[in-house]
C-alpha cells in the first residue's frame, strides 16, 4: 500500500509541479499540499488521469490555524476506486482569501463547500448556491473558528410577553467550564496560584 | 394543487412552493425540505438541514478523547456502535495500538448488529412511507431484541459508548453470545415474513419500482456510498476493498442492485440483513474459541482491572489519569471510514499531541445523499420524494451532527 502510495505521490510531484508545493506520505496515507489558484486543474488532473482516477469527492472540510500567518487550511479527501487509494489534498488561505470552487467538477462538492463556508468563513468562487447550511436562519460568525466560543453568542429562548422565540446574548448561570487536566510538571503553560513568587526569584 | 384546466383563462399560472417538513412525518427527522412544484411534478427541491445541529465537531475540541466517544452515538442512532468504530479506529491508527483478538470480534459481531438495526428501521419506515404499517411494527419488535443485546453487553439500550480506543469496554457474558446465536436462528423467519408483505405488494413496487434511479456517474458524481453506490451496480463495501477491522476473514457477499431504483435498494438491505447474520454467525463460533481472551489492549489507552487497583498504587493514578486528563495521542492527522450500514462513515482527526482532538471531521454518509435529493427529485412527483427519502436512509443526527 505505501508503496503505491509513493509511486502516486512521484507521479504527482512530476506531471503537476507546478501546482504541488509539497507532497509527504504520514500514517499511511498520502497528503499533497497545492497552492489555492491551482485547485480546479489539480483536481481535474486526479479524477481524469489513468493513473489516479480519483472520482469521488468524499469530504471538504476547514481547519484553523490562528497562530500561522495562512490561517486556513482547506482540506479535500478523494476516493479512487479503480486503484483503491485515498488521498488528501490541501491548501492554505488567508482570512478573507476566496478559493475556487470545485463544484462543477464535482457536484457533491457543493454542500461540503457550503459548510466550509458555514463553519469557517472561507468563501468560494463559481459556487452556485454559497449560503449557509448548518447554523440557524440569520447566524452569524463561523462556529468552527477557534475564536468562536463553544458557547455561541445568543441563545434562542420562548419569550412569554411576546408569545414567540426571540434571541438574546447568552448568558450562563455558571463560567463555561474548559477543564485543563495537564499536570503542572507537564509543560502547563500557567502558573498556579501561589506560585509566582517562584518565577520572581 | 395549481392545474393548469382548473385556472380561469387569462390568469397566469405559477409554480407552487411547499414546505415538506419539519415536521412531516415521512421527513425522517427535522428535514425541512422547499419544494417548487409544477402541479404534482417537483422542479427544484432544497433541503434546510441543519434543524437538528448540535456543533458536535466544536464540542469535540474542548473534551478528551474518551469523553468525546458517546457524541458518536448521537450522530446515527440508529446503528451507534459502527459510529464510535471509525472514531476509535482513527485514534488507534493515529496511536499505534492493537486490539486484542477478542476485542477484535466482539466489534465486528457489534457492527453488524448495528447494520441489522439501522436495515430493519430503514426497511419498515420504507414502507410506511408508501403506506404499510405492519412491516415496521415486526421491524420494531426485533429491533427491540437486538437493543436488549446492546444493553446487554453495554449497559445502555441506544447511546452505547462500547467500542473503545484498543478494544471494547467489557467482555461479554457467555449467555449473551449463545442468546444471540440463537436469535439469528429465528431472524429469519421475519425477514421472510417482512419481505412476504412488501417484495411483491402491488402498491409498494408501484411506489418504488423505477423512482429514484442512482446511475453509476450520479454515483460518482455525488460522493454516494453504501447501498446508494451498490444499488447502481457498482460492488463497492469497505469491509471488502478495504479491510478494517478482522473483516478479511469473514465471509459475506456484497448485494449489487441492478436498476439502482428504490425497490432495488429495498432488495439489497434485505440481502445485506441475510449477510449480516452470517457474519454474526461467524463471529460467534470464533468467539466461542477464544473466550476468556482480553477484549482491550492494556496499557495507556484504557483502565486497569478493578483488582489491580485495589492493590497497585500505580494502577491507581493510571486509572484517575486516565478518566481525568485522558490519554495524549500523538500530532497527526488521520482519515479513518468504515462500512456504516449508511454508507461510508469516516472521521477526520487532527490531532496535536494534546488529550483533545485539535480538529475532528465528521463525514456522514447521508449528507452526501441527501445533497444529490435537488438532483435526484427534480421531475418526480411529490409523492414520490416520501419514497425516496425513505430509500436514501436519512437521519439527521449524522446529517445535521
Amino acid at each position: 500500500m505505501t508503496e503505491a502510495l509513493d509511486e502516486l505521490k512521484s507521479l504527482i510531484e512530476l506531471k503537476q509541479e507546478d501546482a504541488v508545493r509539497r507532497c509527504e506520505v504520514a500514517n499511511g496515507e498520502l497528503t499533497v499540499h497545492i497552492v489555492t489558484a491551482a485547485i480546479p486543474s489539480f483536481v481535474e488532473f486526479l479524477r481524469v488521469d489513468p493513473n489516479c482516477l480519483f472520482t469521488q469527492m468524499m469530504d471538504v472540510t476547514g481547519a484553523d490555524y490562528p497562530e500561522r500567518p495562512k490561517r486556513f487550511e482547506l482540506i479535500y479527501h478523494f476516493l479512487s476506486m479503480r486503484h483503491n487509494m485515498r488521498i488528501r489534498v490541501k491548501a492554505d488561505l488567508v482570512d478573507g482569501e476566496i478559493a475556487p470552487s470545485i463544484t462543477s467538477i464535482h457536484p457533491s462538492a457543493n454542500w461540503f463547500e457550503r459548510e466550509t463556508f458555514d463553519m469557517y468563513g472561507i468563501r468560494f468562487s463559481g459556487h452556485p448556491d454559497l449560503r449557509r447550511l448548518l447554523t440557524d436562519y440569520g447566524f452569524t460568525g463561523h462556529p468552527l473558528r477557534k475564536d468562536f466560543p463553544t458557547s455561541g453568542y445568543l441563545e434562542m429562548h420562548y419569550d412569554e410577553t411576546e408569545k414567540r422565540c426571540v434571541y438574546r446574548p447568552v448568558s450562563l448561570v455558571q463560567e463555561y467550564r474548559q477543564f485543563d487536566f495537564m499536570s503542572p510538571w507537564e509543560g502547563a503553560e500557567y502558573i498556579l496560584p501561589g506560585d509566582e513568587k517562584v518565577e520572581a526569584k | 394543487m395549481m392545474d393548469g384546466s382548473n385556472t380561469p383563462r387569462g390568469k397566469s399560472v405559477r409554480n407552487f412552493s411547499l414546505n415538506f417538513g419539519p415536521q412531516h412525518p415521512s421527513a425522517h427527522g427535522v428535514l425541512r425540505m422547499v419544494l417548487e412544484l409544477d402541479g404534482e411534478i417537483v422542479e427544484r427541491a432544497d433541503p434546510h438541514v441543519g434543524l437538528l445541529h448540535r456543533g458536535t465537531e466544536k464540542l469535540m475540541e474542548s473534551r478528551t478523547y474518551l469523553q468525546n466517544i458517546p457524541y458518536f452515538d448521537r450522530l446515527d442512532y440508529v446503528a451507534p456502535m459502527n459510529q464510535e468504530h471509525a472514531f476509535c479506529l482513527a485514534i488507534e491508527k493515529l496511536t499505534g495500538a492493537e486490539v486484542p483478538r477478542r476485542g477484535s470480534l466482539i466489534r465486528v459481531l457489534f457492527s453488524e448488529i448495528g447494520r441489522i438495526q439501522n436495515h430493519l428501521l430503514n426497511v419498515g419506515s420504507q414502507g410506511m412511507d408508501v403506506g404499510a404499517m405492519t412491516p415496521n411494527v415486526w421491524a420494531f419488535e426485533e429491533r427491540e431484541k437486538l437493543m436488549i443485546f446492546y444493553e446487554r453487553a453495554c449497559g445502555a439500550r441506544l447511546h452505547a459508548n462500547y467500542f473503545r480506543p484498543g478494544g471494547v469496554h467489557q467482555d461479554l457474558p457467555q449467555k449473551l453470545i449463545e442468546d444471540i446465536e440463537a436469535w439469528t436462528h429465528n431472524f429469519p423467519q421475519v425477514l421472510d415474513d417482512m419481505a412476504n408483505l412488501l417484495t411483491e405488494n402491488r402498491i409498494f413496487k408501484q411506489r418504488n419500482v423505477d423512482i429514484g434511479i442512482v446511475t453509476e456517474q450520479m454515483a460518482l458524481d455525488y460522493a454516494m456510498t453504501g447501498v446508494m453506490l451498490r444499488s447502481s451496480g457498482m460492488a463497492w463495501d469497505l469491509r471488502r476493498a478495504q479491510p478494517y477491522e478482522c473483516y478479511d476473514e469473514f465471509e459475506f457477499s456484497v448485494p449489487v442492485g441492478k436498476n439502482g431504483d428504490c425497490y432495488d435498494r429495498y432488495l439489497m438491505r434485505m440481502a445485506e440483513m441475510r449477510e449480516s447474520i452470517k457474519i454474526i454467525q461467524q463471529a460467534v463460533v470464533k468467539l466461542n474459541e477464544c473466550i476468556g481472551g482480553d477484549v482491550m489492549q492494556r496499557g495507556k489507552l484504557s483502565p486497569p482491572k478493578r483488582g489491580e487497583m485495589k492493590t497497585s498504587m500505580e494502577a491507581l493514578i493510571h486509572h484517575f489519569k486516565l478518566y481525568s486528563e485522558g490519554f495524549h495521542v500523538p500530532a497527526g492527522e488521520i482519515y479513518a471510514a468504515v462500512e456504516a450500514p449508511k454508507g461510508e462513515f469516516a472521521v477526520y482527526l487532527v490531532a496535536d499531541g494534546s488529550n483533545r482532538p485539535y480538529k475532528v471531521k465528521i463525514r456522514a454518509p447521508g449528507y452526501a445523499h441527501l445533497a444529490a435529493m435537488d438532483h435526484m427529485g427534480t421531475g418526480h412527483q411529490l409523492a414520490d420524494i416520501a419514497a425516496l427519502i425513505g430509500s436514501m436512509d436519512v437521519v439527521f443526527g449524522e446529517i445535521d451532527r
